[in-house]
């Protein structure tokens, strides 16, 4: 638990450097750079981290999403990235004593249709990779701010 | 404006799990959304909720722009001793909401 | 289109039996909604609009204005608006027009706790909107009857009919002829007000019927109707008999 707060630092610096100008979108690389930066080195394992979004969305302003993890109680994080936003994060969690199992459900905003992919981070600095595409549909009329 | 929804029930037994549903109303402004004029509308978002239970941590979440307005989450405590279940919303400019409710465990 | 003789005829029966102008059994919109999105509607714990009604449920019990009173004062705890927003649009007696909810609640809170309202679709007047709606969850949509009720009606069908803007198209167009279909990977609804005021993940709050057909006539290009116009009026007292003895899901979620 000790490596936490320098993390959430990190995290919090990469979100307040991320701002990007509205022409610019996080791409596939930039996801990568992003997930890159948390790894510090690692590489992640494929498995035990699960995404539950559905695959075609109506409207990406509220996509319900739940993140969990299976196997052992040995994680402590999990972070969630996408790949066509403005920016790359999506939320990080940070798992205490009380907690009940390593997972939560949430609602997110998706862009476009994309990738999003969560990283669960166990105690010996493990990670683990589950990632999901989704289909975003675009509301058909254009609204103003009427 | 900012009081959150917040669901748990009032008695546990002691060592099972229970669900929280917590809901509060903000807007989540993304800092990408052009307003009037096509001037950019600042950020303005919650950037931090923490849940505790009986003084122990349950979840310390960053959030970032792509959480949905009106952040809304759904997680599992578990439940060792009595004691409160407290939610702390943390956010851009000077953002701050909490609630706090007695769970009886045993 | 070939329903047209029909759906006269019911109209002509006063509003008792709705106004078929779809092919088919009418459908809500929550049907042409993904299950997630269902699931949020569903959940009171997990449904956005639920902020709403809980803040209305505040404004309730708030004591206001000159004369000082709450709407508690008048009307008691909120069982008593059950059956309510399911009249609605109807005969308000202090004016004798035809009037909507929203319209009738604003003049409650001008005459009898004599504060001027909320403005149109600010926070405060949504959530007694959605306080108030939220009472009559489950019931069918039972339309009053009145003077000037009928007219109200048959001008909104008018509306409904009408074609608008650049697009040059008519409500009925979409909603009537083309309900199912696809336009742009959406499916076109059959646009019944069953679940209003609603959360809309396009506006990411609360926002009412006015505020929809509102962004609808701006999505044809179309001058849109100013909030409180009377052809606002007409189309939901329209919408309410074409949608009579279909359940209300108010507060609603959509995509």
């Amino acid at each position: 638990m000790t490596a936490l707060p320098s993390r959430r630092a990190a995290l919090a610096g990469a979100l307040s450097l991320a701002v990007l100008p509205m022409a610019a979108r996080a791409t596939p690389e930039t996801m990568r750079a992003a997930i890159a930066e948390l790894a510090a080195g690692r590489v992640p394992r494929d498995g035990r981290v699960r995404i539950d979004i559905q695959p075609l969305v109506d409207n990406g302003n509220t996509v319900p999403m739940r993140v969990w993890v299976e196997g052992p109680a040995d994680i402590r994080a999990i972070h969630v990235f996408n790949e066509r936003n403005p920016q790359p994060h999506v939320l990080s969690l940070a798992f205490g004593p009380a907690a009940a199992e390593p997972s939560l459900a949430t609602r997110i905003r998706l862009a476009d249709t994309q990738t999003v992919v969560a990283l669960a981070e166990a105690e010996d600095g493990t990670l683990w990779r589950a990632s999901v595409e989704v289909i975003v549909t675009i509301a058909a009329c254009v609204e103003g701010l009427v | 404006m900012a009081r959150p929804l917040v669901s748990a029930p009032a008695r546990v037994a002691r060592g099972e799990s229970f669900e929280v549903k917590a809901l509060i109303a903000h807007p989540m402004e993304t800092g990408y959304r052009p307003g009037e004029n096509g001037t950019m509308l600042a950020r303005d978002i919650v950037r931090r909720l923490v849940c505790r239970f009986a003084g122990d941590l349950v979840f310390d979440m960053t959030l970032s722009p792509a959480i949905a307005a009106n952040p809304y989450v759904a997680f599992r405590v578990r439940a060792m001793r009595a004691g409160a279940l407290e939610l702390e919303w943390t956010g851009d400019n000077g953002f701050a909401a909490a609630h706090r409710v007695e769970i009886a465990v045993g | 289109m070939k329903r047209l003789g029909a759906f006269v005829l019911a109209a002509a029966c006063a509003g008792a039996a709705p106004a078929q102008t779809v092919d088919g059994p009418r459908r809500s919109g929550f049907a042409d909604m993904g299950p997630a999105l269902q699931a949020i509607q569903k959940d009171d714990l997990a449904n956005p609009a639920m902020l709403s009604v809980a803040l209305g449920e505040t404004l309730w019990a708030e004591r206001a204005g000159a004369a000082a009173k709450s709407c508690a004062d008048c009307h008691g705890d909120a069982a008593s608006m059950r059956g309510v927003a399911t009249r609605y649009p109807a005969v308000d007696p202090r004016t004798g027009a035809v009037a909507t909810l929203d319209a009738r609640i604003a003049g409650c809170r001008t005459e009898y706790q004599q504060v001027p309202p909320p403005p149109p679709e600010s926070p405060a007047r949504l959530a007694l909107l959605a306080f108030v709606s939220r009472q009559s969850r489950g019931l069918p949509i039972s339309p009053a009857a009145g003077p000037g009720m009928d007219e109200a009606a048959a001008a909104g069908e008018r509306l409904w009919r009408t074609r608008f803007g650049q697009l040059d198209l008519a409500c009925a167009e979409c909603h009537d002829a083309r309900a199912g279909a696809k336009l742009a990977g959406i499916t076109i609804p059959q646009a019944h007000p069953t679940g209003y005021p609603l959360y809309r993940s396009e506006w990411q709050a609360v926002g009412s019927l006015e505020r929809r057909i509102r962004n609808c006539m701006t999505g044809i290009r179309a001058e849109p109707f100013a909030f409180g116009a009377r052809e606002h009026t007409a189309l939901e007292t329209w919408l309410m008999r074409r949608a009579s003895g279909m359940e209300w899901e108010a507060p609603a979620v959509r995509p």
